[in-house]
């Protein structure tokens, strides 16, 4: 009976009393029981680290141990700005992600926008299958499809190319090709599940607006531009504000599946740095600082572009 | 399928038009892109040597051939990495969807207190964290270096997973029918077996596969935390070591499989690492994309 009266309570603001906290605590107990376990890990595998960072104000000595290392204050900063190889990774890291954004978030849009257009359901539905595929693969996989399609000597393309009397081209061995290479396999990559999304956003829009603009007399193209592309704006801002997020960021494993020893010039990122610092030569204080920083910037950036479209007028994501 | 039924569409004017014609060509365009690769790596699997060394391989198989298969299937180290993962991903799964449960319903629940701050939480995880060293350090003083609980434990828990899933709890079961549990006398425990999880069967299935697929194709802890243990190497590191490294210096790792020509071993290990996502995909892609679309809308 304790239970049902409880609900009773819940329903009815009007005779709702103000509780102590104990109170709750012995009436939903198993609820607070249930959200424990996944507490306990959330604090020892993301809270627990957090304090690692402090060794980037630290000289940190394996030996001397977390607490027994020396503080250093900013001085791990200031080495680290001063580094050649830092400075190349952030240019890296911004060049790389800014093209990213600017291929990889816009074609899911345009191709979102297509696959709406089509009438016919099945056409829609055997090629988004076909669009997913490459979302399910894993980058080692892919790098290793983009070696054996794209490689210099063997790769089909190059193949082709020859075949119709062109000269093959090296799209991972020199630097700018393979930049090139890397921005197309992440459209690649992505396009198709990133359909998914903005899909969902089209089919919640009212199709009596259709209509309407149809009795308007409006063209398939005003439609898009009037109705739809508007229709979907506000999801397009948030993921974009999501995506802005990661600009310092970027992925570990793609990077490092498709870099190679003859293209050294971009692939020298933030996070391909934290590696190679941290665990291939063991300076764990700069590793943690190059970290600490890319996590500021980006939640300073989330944080900014989330103000910017509040301004805007859009709902935003904080 | 809402989002396949599309918006757009006027019923009563379905002839194909010009720009019709011209955008289905757009998409086949852009399908074929998404596809000739995949099978062109599975021809060259599936040929000989010589074709392939001729250049002669593009989308069908020439001079027909499982002979590199073979020798993948005698190699007890790709067999052992293919256990690994597998043990790996089904443990991980399993306690990712019991860690994912076990937040959200207490969070999709208007009358649990403190719901905001434990929300809080849990979703600040996703904008900010420690980063690689530190997680590093944490893997190392809980003693997880090099063995499977290091790929098993920290990712293990997903703010993303949980927020698609609270979404759904909060929206996709009707109130009325937890009240009428809560009359007959049932606690959180008995409604959570009884009501919910069987009503939630659709973003279960959604959140697990999210979870098996990421487990799969990870690598770059493994990477990290699997050092010396070679005996424990993922699938997608073995395949990083045997296909990636080896594309660059032509050697291959120590390994029992040796062919004339590593272009179709290569071939044959990427399609073997393909295939159990590949023979899953179509059967669940329906589950996919109804589970991000339950994310998405509601957000």
């Amino acid at each position: 009976m304790k239970i049902a009266s409880a609900s009773k309570t819940n329903q009815s603001p009007l005779l709702r009393r103000k509780q102590g906290f104990a109170y709750y605590l012995q009436r939903d107990w198993q609820l607070y029981l249930l959200v424990m376990l996944p507490l306990a890990f959330v604090i020892v595998f993301k809270y627990l680290p957090m304090t690692g960072l402090v060794i980037a104000f630290k000289d940190y000595k394996i030996a001397r141990g977390f607490w027994g290392s020396e503080w250093v204050g900013m001085e791990v900063f200031q080495e680290l700005f001063a580094k050649a190889d830092f400075i190349k990774a952030v240019r890296n890291t911004l060049l790389l992600n800014v093209l990213d954004l600017c291929f990889s978030f816009t074609m899911p849009i345009v191709l979102a926008l297509l696959l709406n257009e089509v009438k016919s359901i099945r056409f829609k539905r055997i090629n988004q299958t076909i669009l997913y595929l490459p979302h399910f693969l894993s980058w080692v996989i892919i790098g290793a499809i983009a070696y054996q399609l794209l490689s210099e000597g063997g790769g089909v393309v190059n193949n082709l190319i020859e075949l119709m009397g062109g000269t093959r081209i090296p799209f991972l061995q020199e630097d700018n090709n393979w930049l090139i290479s890397y921005l197309a396999i992440g459209v690649w990559q992505s396009m198709g599940w990133g359909t998914i999304i903005y899909l969902a956003a089209m089919s919640g829009i009212n199709p009596e607006m259709y209509e309407a603009a149809t009795v308007d007399g409006a063209g398939r193209w005003r439609k898009v531009w009037n109705i739809t592309l508007p229709s979907i704006r506000a999801t397009i801002v948030t993921l974009l504000i999501m995506a802005l997020g990661k600009v310092m960021d970027g992925s570990f494993e793609r990077i490092y599946a498709l870099q190679n020893k003859a293209t050294t010039e971009f692939t020298t990122t933030i996070p391909v740095l934290v590696y190679r610092w941290g665990i291939e030569s063991g300076n764990f204080s700069r590793a943690t600082a190059i970290g600490l920083f890319q996590s500021v910037i980006g939640i300073i950036l989330v944080i900014s572009a989330d103000r910017v479209a509040k301004k805007l007028g859009e709902d935003g994501i904080l | 399928m809402k989002a396949t039924a599309g918006g757009s569409a006027v019923p009563h004017k379905a002839r194909i038009d010009i720009w019709e014609f011209l955008i289905r060509l757009a998409i086949i365009l852009v399908s074929l892109i998404c596809l000739l690769p995949f099978i062109h790596v599975v021809s060259k699997s599936l040929s000989s040597d010589s074709f392939v060394i001729a250049n002669k391989v593009f989308l069908w198989p020439q001079g027909f051939t499982i002979e590199a298969y073979k020798k993948i299937f005698a190699d007890a180290s790709i067999l052992r990495s293919l256990y690994i993962t597998v043990i790996v991903t089904v443990l991980f799964t399993i306690l990712g969807m019991i860690l994912t449960i076990c937040a959200a319903y207490p969070l999709s629940r208007a009358q649990f207190k403190g719901r905001r701050v434990i929300t809080f939480i849990f979703l600040f995880t996703m904008y900010f964290s420690g980063g690689i060293i530190p997680d590093y350090m944490n893997i190392n003083n809980l003693g997880l270096m090099d063995t499977i609980w290091s790929l098993v434990l920290p990712l293990s828990f997903s703010a993303f997973n949980l927020l698609i899933m609270k979404t759904s709890l909060t929206h996709g079961i009707p109130v009325s029918l937890e009240e009428s549990a809560r009359i007959d006398g049932a606690g959180h425990f008995r409604i959570l077996f009884s009501i919910v999880l069987p009503l939630s069967k659709p973003i279960m299935a959604t959140l697990a596969l999210f979870y098996a697929v990421g487990r799969w194709n990870a690598y770059q802890d493994a990477l990290f935390y699997i050092k010396h243990e070679i005996s424990l190497r993922p699938l997608q590191l073995k395949l990083y070591y045997l296909v990636i490294q080896a594309s660059e210096s032509f050697q291959l790792e120590a390994t029992q499989v040796q062919l004339s020509n590593p272009e179709v071993l290569k071939a044959s290990v990427v399609v073997f690492a393909t295939l159990p996502i590949l023979c899953v995909y179509p059967f669940v892609q329906k589950y996919f994309v109804q589970g991000v679309m339950l994310g998405a809308v509601k957000e």
